[in-house]
């Protein structure tokens, strides 16, 4: 890692900055991933171990076809709906802390 | 001369008319747009003014191929309830992409794949060794493509060959793309997707208006002796020997899951099988369940095709709307594709005992046929309806993908390996040379299909495309200590197993190799080279960290600066300051 040069000395090009970046992004991402992927990794799961539950009608669907064939896409877009909402926010949050340091400096 | 238009005989005029209508506005608004860009750079740009909504209809039009009109149905229909986790996965496999790469990739300001790992690694090497899979997984795509092209004209001229189709559609798109057609701007694209999603889901509505609804014809395909469901129930005609039994194909772990297995306990001794089947059968189905998903999630977010479009967004805000905005967009039209699988199970099971060209890929097209047994014409038009959606499907898909391979060809691999120096006038030879070259193999490649299906050649795609890109993206993204010798290697390692894994599974299951001993013997390498990903996605991502590891020291030297560019919001405005950087050190090295 080469040592910051005069020029990049300040907030937005420390060290410190990109760690708490990438870190609360990363954060977010992995959190909403985490919530997706119980689901998709548990849907099989279900299937396998109570397969009698699954195979419950509910007006003509199997559960397991109802979640999978419907439902699955509606749970997605609010993930990602979510997502984004927490995304803007943590940006304009980003911006706000450049502003306070450099103030500060 | 009459003989030589034999296979005009048992055309429907209604179904020839729809779709020679679609075939004719697809290739004049090709060209009509052509006209309009005449640059990549125009591209871009005209791409950069339009809004969220038009964005995202833009991009899902492009997404939407043969495999989603035609063969999730058909794959529905031949295999049950597993064939399901193609569609949600298809779907689903935007929000990795949203969560992990989409926004940095946006920022970066690589257009495409071979840009961004040319940029992250300052390599014009590596350039050259990302560029490649661009080809591979571009030629696995268009397979599918031409079978669907065969599949239906094939359905609309009764008399015509399977591979009559796939070269007279190959052709067609080829010289069209050749000549400079076919370059897709926001409009068509949108156009495309709505255009689809009107052709899949008017014949659904009006065919469970007439037949039933799509919960009375899976209420159906329950045992007779549970309890009756309270569902208007429906008319059902018999299934025929072949078609799998309703019980294998309701639930989980059915046909398509299980056949290794199967194929396997067929080979042992009778007294060895049932045993053989309670061990291993429903074990390997949920290893091959979650291969699959992994392969279609993760392969989603590693398609060149489809990365390029996030730059025709504004910002980084905008490319997450827009992202979202695909994601319902296409997940509203993943209802409709399983619903034809259904309903042609129990209304058409004759397709269940043809194969290849005749076979249950041919669904969504037949299918609305059956209303003229009540209501004259009007199944004609529906099944019209359908050919025309089927037509935009391969046609767009088809030639997205051969301008990007075709630009991949005349543009890397001519332009910049084999002459350099090149005059504009050969740069424009090449391309059309690039084109008709691309054009042939896949066409070649194509006529050779007949009897995989649809659904299951994207899948092999995706498959590729998930060990190759999608560790390179993802890694490149979050971790700073990637060399590009590991990245490199893990691309390489993990694309070429599953390259390698799919290409041996589709010779064999079109008998080119006679490999069936060696899989009944080894039920659990064939699941495991049929859907790859469960290991080869590992395999890509553990080489690039060891031989990232071990070459250490070639870190790029500003990679604090890439990363900021990646991660930091747009606004600091340090991507122009990361140009003027760059632009420095070239003067500063060519003086």
């Amino acid at each position: 890692m080469p040592p910051p040069t005069s020029a990049h000395d300040d907030v937005v090009h420390s060290e410190s900055f990109l760690r708490s970046l990438m870190r609360r992004q990363l954060g977010l991402s992995v959190s909403c991933a985490a919530t997706f992927l119980v689901a998709l990794i548990g849907l099989p799961l279900l299937n396998y171990f109570a397969p009698a539950l699954m195979a419950t009608r509910v007006a003509g669907f199997t559960l397991s076809w109802l979640v999978v064939g419907v439902l699955f896409f509606p749970f997605v877009w609010i993930i990602s709906w979510i997502f984004i909402q927490r995304s803007i926010a943590l940006e304009e949050e980003e911006l706000r802390q450049v502003q306070r340091r450099k103030e500060v400096h | 001369m009459t003989a030589s238009f034999a296979f005009l005989g048992g055309v429907d005029p209604w179904i020839f008319t729809f779709s020679f209508i679609t075939v004719v506005v697809t290739i004049g608004m090709g060209f009509w747009s052509a006209r309009r860009s005449k640059t990549a750079s125009d591209f871009f740009v005209a791409g950069r003014s339009v809004s969220v909504g038009w964005n995202a209809s833009a991009i899902s039009g492009e997404y939407l191929s043969a495999a989603s009109f035609m063969g999730v149905a058909g794959m529905v229909m031949s295999s049950g309830y597993d064939a399901l986790w193609y569609p949600v996965c298809y779907a689903c496999g935007y929000l990795f992409l949203l969560l992990f790469i989409a926004g940095p990739l946006r920022r970066f300001g690589a257009y495409t794949i071979p840009d961004f790992a040319e940029g992250r690694y300052d390599s014009p090497v590596f350039r050259k060794i990302a560029v490649v899979f661009v080809l591979f997984i571009g030629f696995f795509y268009t397979m599918p493509q031409m079978k669907g092209a065969g599949v239906t004209l094939a359905y609309i001229f009764p008399g015509m060959p399977y591979w009559g189709g796939v070269v007279l559609v190959g052709a067609v798109i080829t010289f069209n793309v050749a000549l400079g057609g076919m370059k897709g701007i926001t409009l068509v694209q949108a156009f495309q997707y709505w255009a689809k999603m009107f052709a899949i889901s008017v014949p659904v509505f009006v065919l469970m208006a007439v037949f039933g609804f799509y919960n009375g014809h899976l209420a159906e395909t329950s045992a007779p002796t549970s309890p009756a469901v309270d569902v208007a129930s429906v008319a059902r005609k018999p299934l025929v020997e072949k078609a799998p039994t309703d019980a294998s194909w309701i639930s989980p772990f059915g046909p398509l899951t299980t056949k290794a297995v199967t194929a396997a306990a067929a080979a042992r001794p009778a007294e060895e099988r049932a045993a053989f089947l309670a061990e291993h059968q429903r074990s390997y189905s949920l290893l091959y369940t979650y291969s699959l998903i992994m392969a279609l999630v993760c392969g989603t977010a590693g398609l060149p095709h489809i990365l390029v479009r996030f730059y025709t967004n504004p910002d980084g805000v905008a490319a997450k709307r827009t992202t979202m905005w695909v994601m319902i967009l296409i997940g509203v039209f993943y209802v409709f594709p399983p619903i034809f699988g259904v309903l042609g199970r129990n209304l058409l099971p004759e397709l269940y005992a043809a194969t290849g060209a005749k076979g249950t890929d041919k669904i969504v097209l037949e299918l609305p046929r059956i209303i003229n047994e009540r209501y004259g014409v009007w199944g004609s038009v529906m099944s019209g309806i359908t050919c025309a959606g089927a037509f935009a499907a391969f046609m767009s898909t088809f030639s997205g993908l051969l301008v990007s391979m075709t630009g991949a060809l005349a543009h890397d691999v001519y332009g910049r390996m084999l002459r350099p120096h090149a005059k504009p006038a050969e740069r424009l030879l090449a391309f059309k040379v690039s084109a008709v070259v691309v054009g042939a193999v896949a066409i070649i490649l194509g006529t050779g299909v007949e009897q995989l299906q649809i659904n299951f050649m994207v899948g092999q795609a995706f498959a590729i495309a998930a060990a190759s890109y999608f560790p390179l993206l993802f890694m490149s993204v979050w971790w700073r200590g990637m060399t590009m010798k590991g990245a490199a290697t893990g691309m390489l390692g993990g694309g070429l197993a599953a390259l390698a894994c799919t290409t041996v599974i589709n010779l064999s299951d079109l008998k080119k190799v006679d490999l069936n001993a060696f899989w009944a013997a080894h039920p659990l390498a064939r699941i495991l080279c049929e859907q790859p990903a469960i290991w080869t996605v590992p395999l890509a991502i553990g080489l690039m960290i060891v031989v990232s590891k071990l070459t250490a020291e070639q870190v790029p030297a500003d990679i604090r600066m890439k990363m900021l560019v990646l991660h930091a919001p747009e606004t600091l405005g340090l991507k122009q300051e990361y140009i003027q950087e760059h632009i420095q050190e070239h003067i500063g090295a060519s003086h």
